[in-house]
């Protein structure tokens, strides 16, 4: 365990890190990494950007009554904190298949070192 | 004595303990500037949501709702939201691959002098900024809070500076991080008491709270006494450019809070990336909690109060803590007043280090040393130094521009520097293969330019004021503004990542796409990362 801060960091040739970013397990860890993360990003965006461009430009629509003087404006606003909290978690949840993979990539390269 | 007096030197007394047992403990650059990266999750989440909610937040977000309703809430949405770009781009390839500041992961593979001028030129504007108007709010808050007391607002200001400074130059980033944690709980016990009492007040019926919400009696600027439906958008952000200014204010939320160097440090206090992870999450718990509950405390206000009593009181700003004196009496008012106080301090403070932090690593030892630490400690003592200074200037122009000065577009500024200077080039450097240093110093300078000059142009610097505006709290250019938004974010963020992009067309570096690999491998995996120091 670290104890002190000369610690070296893993340090490698640049041959071990470009042939360790072509390994398959590398590329599936992106992979995996990426499915998630792109759509996950769009949609928080577009979910986000719909609010403030809504209230603009439809603002009639959006004053709406739904229960009592709860309008589709306030609901919508109050709907963001739920939907935020709901793509954090699914994240997390995904997020464990990431640290998998790269905890074997971790090890692997580590074996790779210590045999030289 | 007045209790807010009381409050406020029982915070002060708890937070300087604190300090002085943090600089007992172990010693060296990774113990003060990333508290020896032993923060645990939860505790960093707290911290986060300490470093991140201002007294804008507790007290300016109450008083927008307060009066102007619905609108002030949808302005606070942006606020948690913005997290999920932290969550999902920002935090674990900067925990993995740097190691005191964001400056570390650009000059990863890039050629690190240039680079990391910029970034530190950045970040010291962007704290400054944000410091100054910290301190001017605090100023202003204080005095008025204690105004029984006689403090004035140079005193204000002062203390406010002279406490920010002892925390950072002596507790360092653990003393930073329990003073965050602090406030942050602090903050939560009474907006959630607040909550409590607002809706006990109606007898915890949404319905009658809503129902008083739909119908909020005061007089308009005309002196007519009006009735408003508080839940109805359009009383803030009104034709023609009210919703994109709202669009503009949401790109520097959601691209500038990963952009803010003294949040992304915080990522630099914990173990490893899934540590910073979680503790993003438990950020957006509170935080996201936080601006939920500012229905009840902004609309509280707005039914309970009234913004024509509000007004005759102090102002917007003083929505949250007359609630909590129209609902429980002097004592709550003096406890929401510390929390006011304690939330100011807490966001300074990290502002300080941060700056700091950026001033002795980036521009000190990589710039003009070259990477290297002359002498043991050297680091450290430069940063502490660097944090009087900040410091002290800070509250120098804060004293100067006075309690009545107009600086709400200094945050404004903070944001879209981060979000158009600094987002645009960590991202690249993370994720763009042909990336180099002229894309990463002609993106941080474009977004740097662009958000300032757009800033001055904007309606909250260029204005014509009626002669009854005087002194500091006129605008700084008496003209009609060339820029019809005050975020400028919707230009400048794009400017931004147009900079960085267009600079690196320009040229080709070949090393830079060299250790593009090492950066990807190192960013996405956490192989090689910066690793915790065991307790002395």
């Amino acid at each position: 365990m670290a104890d002190t801060e000369a610690v070296k960091r893993y340090e490698t040739t640049q041959s071990e890190w470009d042939r360790i970013a072509a390994t398959k397990e590398f590329k599936d860890l992106m992979a995996t990494k990426k499915i998630f993360i792109v759509p996950a990003f769009i949609f928080f965006v577009v979910y986000y950007f719909a609010l403030p461009v809504l209230v603009g430009y439809a603002p009639t629509f959006m004053a709406t009554k739904v229960i009592g003087v709860v309008n589709i404006a306030y609901l919508f606003a109050l709907s963001q904190f739920f939907v935020a909290w709901l793509i954090a978690g699914l994240y997390v949840k995904a997020a464990n298949d990431f640290d998998r993979l790269a905890a074997d990539i971790i090890s692997k390269a580590e074996i790779a070192q210590g045999g030289k | 004595m007045s209790t807010s007096l009381v409050m406020f030197l029982v915070f002060i007394a708890i937070t300087l303990g604190i300090t002085y047992w943090a600089s007992k403990r172990s010693t060296g650059s990774s113990a003060y500037f990333a508290a020896g990266r032993q923060i645990k999750g939860w505790q960093n989440g707290v911290a986060v949501a300490g470093d991140y909610m201002s007294a804008a937040s507790f007290l300016g977000i109450a008083g927008i709702i307060a009066f102007q309703g619905y609108d002030g809430f949808l302005y606070s949405v942006g606020w948690l939201v913005a997290y999920l770009t932290v969550l999902l781009v920002v935090a674990e390839p900067l925990r993995n691959a740097g190691k005191y500041t964001m400056a570390d992961v650009l000059a990863y593979r890039l050629k690190p002098r240039p680079v990391r001028a910029m970034a530190s030129l950045s970040t010291l504007t962007v704290s400054t900024f944000y410091m100054i108007a910290q301190m001017v709010g605090a100023g202003t808050l204080v005095a008025l809070l204690l105004k029984d007391s006689g403090i004035k607002f140079p005193t204000a200001v002062i203390g406010v500076g002279v406490l920010m400074i002892v925390y950072v130059v002596f507790g360092g980033m653990l003393a930073t991080t329990w003073v965050q944690i602090i406030k942050a709980i602090l903050l939560m016990a009474g907006t959630f008491l607040l909550s409590i009492l607002v809706m006990a007040h109606f007898g915890f019926s949404f319905t009658n709270f809503f129902n008083a919400i739909g119908a909020v009696s005061y007089h308009d600027a005309k002196g007519v006494l009006v009735t408003k439906d508080f839940l109805t958008p359009g009383l803030r952000y009104k034709p023609p450019y009210g919703a994109l200014d709202l669009i503009s204010l949401g790109i520097a939320l959601i691209f500038g809070t990963a952009g803010l160097p003294h949040i992304l440090v915080r990522f630099y206090t914990v173990p490893d990336a899934k540590t910073a992870r979680n503790s993003v999450v438990w950020a957006m718990v509170l935080i996201g909690s936080f601006y939920i509950m500012t229905t009840f405390l902004g609309f509280g206000a707005a039914t309970i109060v009234g913004p024509d009593f509000i007004k005759g009181h102090g102002g917007t700003n003083m929505s949250a803590p007359l609630l909590a004196q129209a609902l429980a009496g002097n004592i709550f008012f003096a406890f929401i007043s510390a929390i006011a106080f304690a939330t100011i301090l807490a966001v300074v403070a990290g502002l300080t280090i941060s700056a700091s932090t950026s001033f002795a690593h980036d521009f000190w030892t990589n710039v003009i040393h070259k990477g290297v630490e002359r002498k043991p400690g050297e680091e450290v003592r430069v940063a502490r130094i660097a944090a009087f200074v900040v410091g002290a200037i800070a509250m120098t122009i804060a004293i100067k521009l006075g309690p009545t000065a107009n600086v709400a577009f200094l945050v404004a500024l903070a944001f879209a520097v981060a979000a158009s200077a600094n987002l645009p080039v960590i991202v690249l450097s993370i994720f763009w293969r042909r990336f180099n240093t002229v894309g990463a110093v002609m993106g941080l300078g474009v977004g740097l330019v662009a958000s300032l000059f757009l800033i001055v142009i904007s309606p909250s610097f260029m204005a014509i004021d009626p002669p009854t505006v005087v002194g500091a709290a006129r605008h700084m250019i008496q003209a009609k503004a060339w820029f019809p938004l005050e975020n400028p974010g919707i230009v400048s963020v794009p400017l931004g990542f147009l900079g960085a992009i267009i600079g690196t067309l320009l040229s080709r570096e070949p090393s830079a796409e060299t250790k593009f690999n090492e950066l990807l491998v190192r960013s996405n995996t956490g192989l090689g990362a910066e690793k915790a120091v065991a307790a002395h």
